[in-house]
């Protein structure tokens, strides 16, 4: 098979190749899980790669003093919506990719349900090219499982994947047909990589524009019941049992599902699942505020279910953090509860809400937050990056752990949909490197994207 | 209880939660002065005149959006009414854009009804007019509670202690939610009762009592709320018929004579004959639903008066 990851040759080639300088980082934290490395190390990188990280190393290149600051493996997001090509107007795949960088992420992995979906390799190859002429990190396209992401037939996932698809997805949507199912999971199996299940029933969601318990009773809206997650999770887990193959569970969000999970893994089944920042940090009792901002799905859950997720966080059940990137414009969030789209943005706030919710509180330590947001996501989907190791592409995240901000709504995406806005936190990250590259440095937060502020009254 | 307030804190009447205990009182007490002007040969007095009063409503309303217009109009205010149908909200303009254009008119108050959750909530956030909630999909119709609340109170002389059972479409209803938050405030133990597809989730929490038979919320009622089982709000999964509905649901005079002799019969309109309710009860000596509708005017009326109070003082 083709070298999927081809993007570390077109992304960084000839208009990049002079800026490929070495870099030495000093006087850093090098927090490294999957190496169990945490010490005060050097870190020096060559031809775009880790050439070494070790005790006061000399070498007469650019410096970086990382004083203060840890150096990690760079963040990677196995879920982002870029909305590229086909819906420029929430976000492109220069901006999204943007918003990674100054998060921390060097890699996100774009859900096919752009307009035309990634059902084809024409459009997996518009993605690829893109992200090499005007992304700021590397971009790995997901491919539909099935054409149009209609849940009928499956897409042509060998073609996708020799394009560059490294996992298949109809998300956004469920595969509400088993037998679908079964053969993408079948069919993933030989192409080594896995089925990314975004699990609900469309009967039991029908209509449904929260988490369906007190608050939606409360506040009059139809809910959206954890059973509908569950229920699929249950039958997804029994079809990768039966088909051998690696099931992915997408944003998992309730107690049920995530049960489903541990007894499945625990009966060898092949099944990894990822939950986002906001169902680690908020719950559906903040929709008494009806900003639609809190809308997304699956919806915020009530505290007995973030409890749950946050357990599982804890006890290693859940294997990744990703946000679930979904840009809308302000235009598209500006109207009545039930109508606005669902999904919120999340790139630029991962680290810092995760930093406070779960290594602040002590929840976890840092180099499990750092397994969680970078090795964990470079192993459940085989991409490169993830460690520090020698020969590993140079894609790295400067931390400042000590940095305490409010959230405001000026972001480098394009759109603003975030439900942390107002929010203060710790932690954000300090520079960002891809392929040897700097690609963010908010050491000065000289690099503020525009004021989208909009005058309302 | 007398008033122990003498104004409402909020610019808006959003809904029942936000109310104290007091300021339902001081509701309930302005609306029996309204209740005598309504009696009068000249039924208007000058309290509201100057101010512009638009009602907006975004989902079909007789009963409310006719009994606002007359409170607004017995206060002397000057009113315009505005339904989504030949608006630009055909032509697509939002909730958001419409209300702006009408607040550049510089009305006093705005009256919405919409069908969405919130939509009230959206315009009060972002307008300078007190903006009155007169039913915002599944979620709150305030002055519905308050003239449930006094047409008991009128009657019985008291909410503290009272029992009210209120039977029917309890999922799709947002009378049950206003009036639940009412009751309970004001002391009054409420009891549900439907069938399970109609009872939402952890509704108990509401304080509330939810019971699996007509017969047994009957039991002891003081009041009995029947409810419309609005058909258009759901799909065919809830209930097989409407035959069956009224056959184990519908109130009977049969089974009225479970509850306590004198219990009050309301029904916040509009009723389905045969469906909840039987005409002979509808109709019969217990019933007071148009008592009910008669006290709205009156309702709306101290509502409309007390935040305009409140809006001068600013």
């Amino acid at each position: 098979m083709r070298d999927a990851f081809n993007i570390e040759h077109s992304t960084f080639n000839i208009q990049h190749f002079s800026s490929l300088m070495n870099l030495l980082i000093t006087n850093a934290r090098i927090v490294d899980p999957s190496q169990d490395l945490d010490a005060k190390l050097d870190l020096l990188i060559e031809g775009g790669l880790i050439a070494r990280v070790d005790k006061r190393i000399k070498a007469d290149v650019e410096t970086i003093d990382a004083a203060g600051l840890v150096v990690v493996p760079g963040l990677i997001d196995l879920h982002v919506h870029l909305r590229e090509p086909g819906q420029e107007h929430k976000e492109t795949i220069a901006t999204g990719t943007r918003a990674a960088v100054a998060g921390g992420y060097t890699a996100v992995c774009a859900m096919a349900n752009t307009v035309p979906p990634n059902d084809e390799r024409a459009v997996t190859e518009m993605i690829i090219a893109e992200a090499a002429r005007n992304g700021a990190c590397r971009v790995y396209p997901v491919g539909a499982v099935s054409r149009g992401l209609k849940g009928e037939e499956m897409a042509e996932l060998a073609d996708l994947r020799a394009a560059g698809c490294v996992a298949a997805s109809d998300d956004g949507k469920p595969v509400s047909n088993a037998q679908l199912m079964r053969r993408a999971l079948e069919y993933c199996s030989m192409l080594g990589i896995p089925v990314v299940a975004h699990e609900e029933d469309p009967h039991l969601n029908e209509g449904g524009v929260m988490h369906e318990g007190y608050y939606s009773t409360l506040l009059g809206m139809a809910g959206i019941p954890a059973a509908s997650e569950e229920t699929m999770v249950s039958r997804d887990v029994v079809l990768a049992r039966l088909t051998r193959s690696h099931l992915h569970i997408a944003h998992i969000s309730t107690a049920g599902a995530i049960d489903a999970v541990r007894r499945a893994r625990d009966e060898g089944v092949k099944v990894t699942c990822e939950v986002t920042p906001h169902h680690i940090a908020l719950e559906d009792a903040a929709l008494q505020s009806f900003s639609t901002n809190l809308k997304m799905n699956p919806p915020l859950r009530s505290r007995d279910h973030r409890e749950a997720v946050l357990e599982a966080i804890a006890d290693g059940t859940i294997d990744v953090i990703a946000t679930d990137h979904a840009p809308h414009h302000f235009d598209e969030k500006n109207l009545e509860f039930d109508l606005a789209p669902f999904g919120v943005i999340g790139l630029e706030t991962a680290f810092g809400v995760c930093y406070e919710r779960l290594v602040k509180p002590g929840l976890i330590d840092l180099p499990r937050l750092v397994d969680l947001m970078s090795c964990a996501p470079a192993r459940v989907f085989r991409l490169p990056g993830g460690t520090l190791a020698a020969g590993a592409p140079a894609d790295v995240t400067l931390l400042d752990l000590e940095a305490r901000y409010q959230v405001t709504n000026t972001f480098h995406s394009k759109a603003s949909n975030s439900p942390f806005i107002g929010e203060t936190l710790h932690g954000r990250p300090s520079m960002t490197i891809v392929g040897g590259r700097v690609r963010f440095d908010g050491r000065a937060r000289a690099v503020e994207p525009k004021a989208k502020k909009r005058a309302r009254r | 209880m007398r008033t122990q307030t003498s104004s409402l804190r909020s610019k808006d009447l959003l809904g029942i939660e936000p109310l104290t205990p007091e300021e339902i009182t001081l509701i309930l007490d302005t609306a029996e002065g309204f209740k005598e002007v309504s009696e009068r040969p000249v039924k208007k007095v000058p309290a509201l005149r100057g101010q512009l009063v638009i009602n907006l409503f975004m989902e079909a309303s007789t009963r409310t959006r006719v009994s606002f217009e007359i409170a607004e109009k017995r206060l002397s205010a000057d009113t315009l009414n505005f339904t989504a149908s030949g608006s630009s909200v055909e032509k697509g303009e939002t909730l958001i854009d419409t209300a702006e254009n009408l607040m550049a008119m510089h009305p006093d108050m705005i009256v919405i009804r919409h069908k969405h959750p919130g939509s009230p909530k959206m315009l009060a956030d972002r307008l300078p007019a007190s903006v009155i909630n007169a039913g915002d999909g599944a979620h709150e119709h305030p002055t519905q509670a308050l003239l449930d609340a006094f047409t008991i109170r009128e009657r019985l002389g008291r909410l503290q202690g009272v029992n009210v059972s209120m039977i029917g479409d309890i999922a799709h209803s947002r009378v049950v939610r206003s009036n639940i938050h009412l009751l309970t405030k004001m002391g009054a133990h409420v009891t549900l009762a439907a069938p399970p597809t109609l009872i939402p989730a952890e509704i108990e929490r509401m304080g509330v009592r939810v019971v699996g038979s007509l017969d047994e919320a009957l039991e002891g009622a003081d009041v009995v709320m029947m409810l419309r089982i609005q058909l258009e709000r759901q799909g065919k999964l809830s209930l097989p018929s409407l035959r069956e509905y009224y056959n184990t649901f519908g109130l009977t005079p049969e089974r009225l004579r479970r509850a306590r002799e004198g219990v009050l019969v309301m029904h916040p309109g509009p009723m389905n004959r045969g469906v909840e309710i039987a005409s002979d009860v509808a109709d019969g000596p217990y019933s007071v639903i148009l008592e009910q509708v008669t006290n709205g005017v009156a309702v709306r009326m101290a509502v409309l008066y007390l935040l305009a109070g409140g809006h001068l003082a600013e």
